[in-house]
């Protein structure tokens, strides 16, 4: 019953998407025509539609119903209801359906809130929407519903991999997909703004607050699942250059490149074709990260859903979106004026270079992760890691910091560097003071340059704050600031984990007490415990810190039934100078336990820095939100005096 | 003060400046890639053109049974890898992945000695049905294969 009303449901928001694409671009041709008002009505309708579908697929989860075949393939009466429920999006079918979900929220919202740009441009944006959605609809009704029966209905679910049995799965993957979904709004309204030549300052400001809010999500998506892998995989690291984690990463460097030029374009009616360009490229990353993780040509750890069928059906799709919306900027691109002029030494300039520069590194992550299939494709079986990334990244990424640290100081259109030499002596000694201190213990290139610029950017961030009052100022230069001195807390993170870190890999008697860094470890016992759907050892391990009191730490090799699989669960010690990290490992023959410790200064700042990058794209988006609403205030109040003195006269 | 650029020559300068730092991106990935890519070998591919030492490869194959030895500190492991056409010894030291074992497949990541043993940093071993290395995936078609021709 419910499966067939979600099914419903579902058919129906696709039909109502058909006659958004249509309306929307009947408006284009023939501007009187009676389908003309109905577009933004029926974004909104589609957007309900296809929230009670997704409804209805949580509910089949939630009483694990084993009649529809997802579920049965995918849930098990014995799982605690969290899982449960986020078992709904922990599969390929459900997570197509959160897509177009979140697809077509997004373009309900849009259709319901935006009022700024001409109506033309907004309908043609709402046919790009319902485009782009139309393919992903086919694609699940056609070749992967997520509500098909299963008759007879099973006896047992089969469960779902424990490694997804985690509270971060419940949160990690919408995060995500909102992040990339909620980009399709700025290819949509690039798309818009082409074919009804409209690409102004207006469109920027309109698209911007979009790109923001996916921005935030894809940066709290990327933020959450390094820290995921992090604990889950108990291998210690916190990024391992993995495709799907450069899939999530691809977008995120397009969109934070698209956030720089918007808002050139929107202060200064400049970069008109690059922002449009920007917008395509940003949708179309995340179309190939949707590719790479879901298609299964690239195995990775969290492939867990893999058919190359579905792949070709993604690709149809990547090319049909990407191929169209390149074909209108061909044809388009000649007619967008050239933008307001700038000098070499301006606040234009730096966010050019912060463009260019975020371009080549996704070209870098982009040439790196489809290397392998290239190479297979030619007959030899490659595989690419950090020793690739890590120096090709630092390349772009390293200057492209510097000049964050100084571009929020420049002005718009023409500046001196004179002006700004005060500002930076104090960052500039530090930055070599700590770098050549660094130098003399003797450390390795790259973490040296990352925590001497770190350091100096979290300076660097602060200084568009001096000199002003506080209280006075505005939310989005908070944002700013926020979000860049994250950057550089970020930056300290990754590399004092990589400069500081110590590694102790022992076998250990129980009551033996191991040392790492400042911390002794005291192996006390080890003991099976029991939970819902798995039993472990456990270990409990005593930890003191620089001889302090001890602290009790719990890692567990679990072993599962619902399937069987078996997994390591680390246990972590946080303070505030860093993590102490420890995973536990096999019995030897002795009888000693194998025990991996690590103690990992100042790694918890990456992931501090990450929501500090979130919190300032927040607080931006919060500032533009109530400047928009005190400004259509403000232009009420006029219309409405106006009226007056019209009365009255 | 710099002067502004002329109108006309900005978007010239714009995309060469980006056309630019495009090329040396994709030149520098292109070097890099060749030089830092990890390649996969079998273990006959190993013994018939070793690969550099110290250069990062991946060795993919069978633990054979019996094989397996763990060295007196409990942490470090030997075993042999092989394809059924040649062996290689690996040496290894960690917490083996959970589903390790002798007569299973197994790809190890690490650099091949002067000596011939290979020193493994990380092992990946068939994890469950949903995630198999790929290199793994099409050793156990070829290991069915073999099988179908054996028993004609």
């Amino acid at each position: 019953m419910i499966a067939t009303l979600g099914l419903a449901a579902l058919w129906l928001a696709a039909a109502l998407a058909a006659l958004q694409l249509f309306g929307g671009f009947l408006a284009l041709r023939l501007p009187g025509n009676p389908l003309v008002p109905v577009v933004r009505p029926t974004a909104v309708m589609q957007a309900v539609l296809v929230a009670i579908a997704f409804a209805c697929l949580i509910a089949l989860f939630w009483r694990t119903d084993l009649s529809v075949a997802l579920v049965a393939a995918n849930s098990h009466a014995a799982k605690p209801l969290l899982y449960k429920v986020a078992g709904a999006w922990g599969n390929h079918e459900g997570s197509m359906l959160l897509w177009v979900t979140v697809m077509a929220l997004a373009g309900g919202l849009v259709a319901l809130v935006e009022r700024r740009l001409p109506e033309p441009t907004m309908l043609a944006t709402l046919a790009a929407q319902a485009f782009v959605s139309l393919g992903f609809y086919a694609f699940l009704l056609i070749a992967s519903n997520p509500f098909a029966r299963l008759d007879p209905a099973a006896t047992e679910g089969r469960g779902l991999n424990p490694l997804l049995q985690d509270p971060g799965l419940a949160f990690h993957p919408p995060t995500l997909y909102i992040g990339y979904v909620g980009l399709s709004v700025a290819f949509s309204f690039a798309v818009g703004a082409l074919l009804t030549r409209e690409v102004s300052p207006m469109f920027a400001r309109a698209m911007r607050p979009w790109v923001l809010g996916a921005w935030i999500f894809l940066t709290l998506g990327i933020t959450a699942g390094s820290y995921w892998a992090y604990y889950e995989l108990g291998w210690g690291g916190w990024w391992f250059w993995d495709p799907v984690e450069n899939a999530s990463l691809m977008p995120w460097l397009a969109a934070t490149a698209l956030l720089h030029s918007a808002a050139v374009l929107a202060a200064r009616n400049a970069l008109r074709a690059w922002t449009v360009m920007l917008g395509v490229v940003a949708f179309a990353m995340s179309m190939v990260g949707t590719f790479l993780v879901r298609s299964g040509v690239l195995t990775s750890v969290h492939a867990f859903a893999v058919d190359p069928e579905r792949g070709s059906f993604i690709l149809a799709l990547l090319a049909i979106n990407i191929g169209a919306a390149l074909t209108i900027f061909a044809l388009r691109a000649g007619t967008v004026n050239e933008g307001e002029r700038f000098a070499i030494v301006s606040r234009e300039s730096a966010l050019v270079f912060n463009n260019v520069m975020l371009s080549a590194t996704l070209g870098i992550v982009l040439l790196g992760t489809l290397y392998p299939l290239l190479a297979e494709a030619l007959g030899a079986q490659v595989s690419v890691g950090p020793p690739y990334f890590n120096p090709a990244t630092a390349v772009f990424v390293l200057p492209m910091l510097v000049v964050m640290g100084i571009g929020p100081m420049l002005r718009w259109r023409r500046d001196g560097l004179a002006r700004l030499k005060p500002m930076f002596v104090l960052p500039v000694l530090v930055l070599f003071g700590v770098g050549g201190w660094l130098a003399l213990q003797g450390l390795n290139l790259l973490p040296l340059l990352g925590i001497a610029l770190g350091t100096a950017l979290l300076m660097l961030a602060l200084v568009p704050l001096k000199g002003r009052r506080l209280r006075t100022v505005t939310l989005p230069l908070w944002g700013m600031v926020i979000a860049h001195f994250g950057i550089g807390v970020a930056l300290l993170g990754a590399a004092s984990d990589s400069a500081f870190s110590t590694e102790k890999l022992v076998a250990a008697r129980i009551g033996e007490s191991v040392a790492v860094g400042p911390w002794v470890v005291r192996l006390d016992r080890i003991e099976p415990v029991a939970g819902p759907n798995w039993t472990a050892l456990q270990a409990t391990l005593a930890a003191r810190y620089d001889g302090g009191s001890p602290s009790e730490m719990h890692p567990q090799a679990r072993s599962f039934w619902t399937p069987p699989q078996q997994t390591t669960e680390s246990a972590l010690l946080t303070r505030w100078n860093g993590q102490l990290y420890t995973v536990l490992g096999e019995r030897a023959a002795d009888g000693r336990w194998q025990l991996r410790l690590w103690w990992k200064p100042f790694v918890n700042l990456i992931w501090l820095g990450g929501v500090l990058i979130a919190l300032g794209g927040a607080l931006a988006l919060l500032g533009r939100a109530v400047s928009g609403r005190r400004r259509r205030v403000a232009a009420d109040k006029i219309a409405d005096r106006r009226q007056q003195q019209g009365r009255s006269r | 003060m710099s002067a502004m650029i002329k109108p006309k020559h900005q978007r010239l300068v714009l995309v060469l400046a980006a056309t630019a730092a495009l090329i040396a991106a994709a030149l520098l990935a292109a070097w890099a890639l060749r030089s830092q890519a990890s390649y996969f070998y079998l273990p006959a591919e190993m013994a018939s053109k070793p690969p550099l030492p110290d250069r990062a490869v991946r060795l993919g194959g069978m633990v054979d049974a019996g094989s397996l030895k763990t060295a007196p500190d409990g942490l470090t492991i030997n075993f042999m890898v092989s394809d059924g056409k040649a062996q290689v010894p690996v040496t290894f030291t960690g917490i083996t992945p959970d589903l390790f074992q002798e007569g299973s497949g197994v790809v190890a990541e690490g650099r091949r000695r002067a000596d011939g043993t290979f020193v493994a940093d990380n092992l990946l071993a068939k994890h469950d049905e949903k995630y198999v290395p790929r290199e793994m995936q099409q050793m156990s078609n070829r290991e069915a294969h073999e099988k179908v021709e054996a028993t004609k």
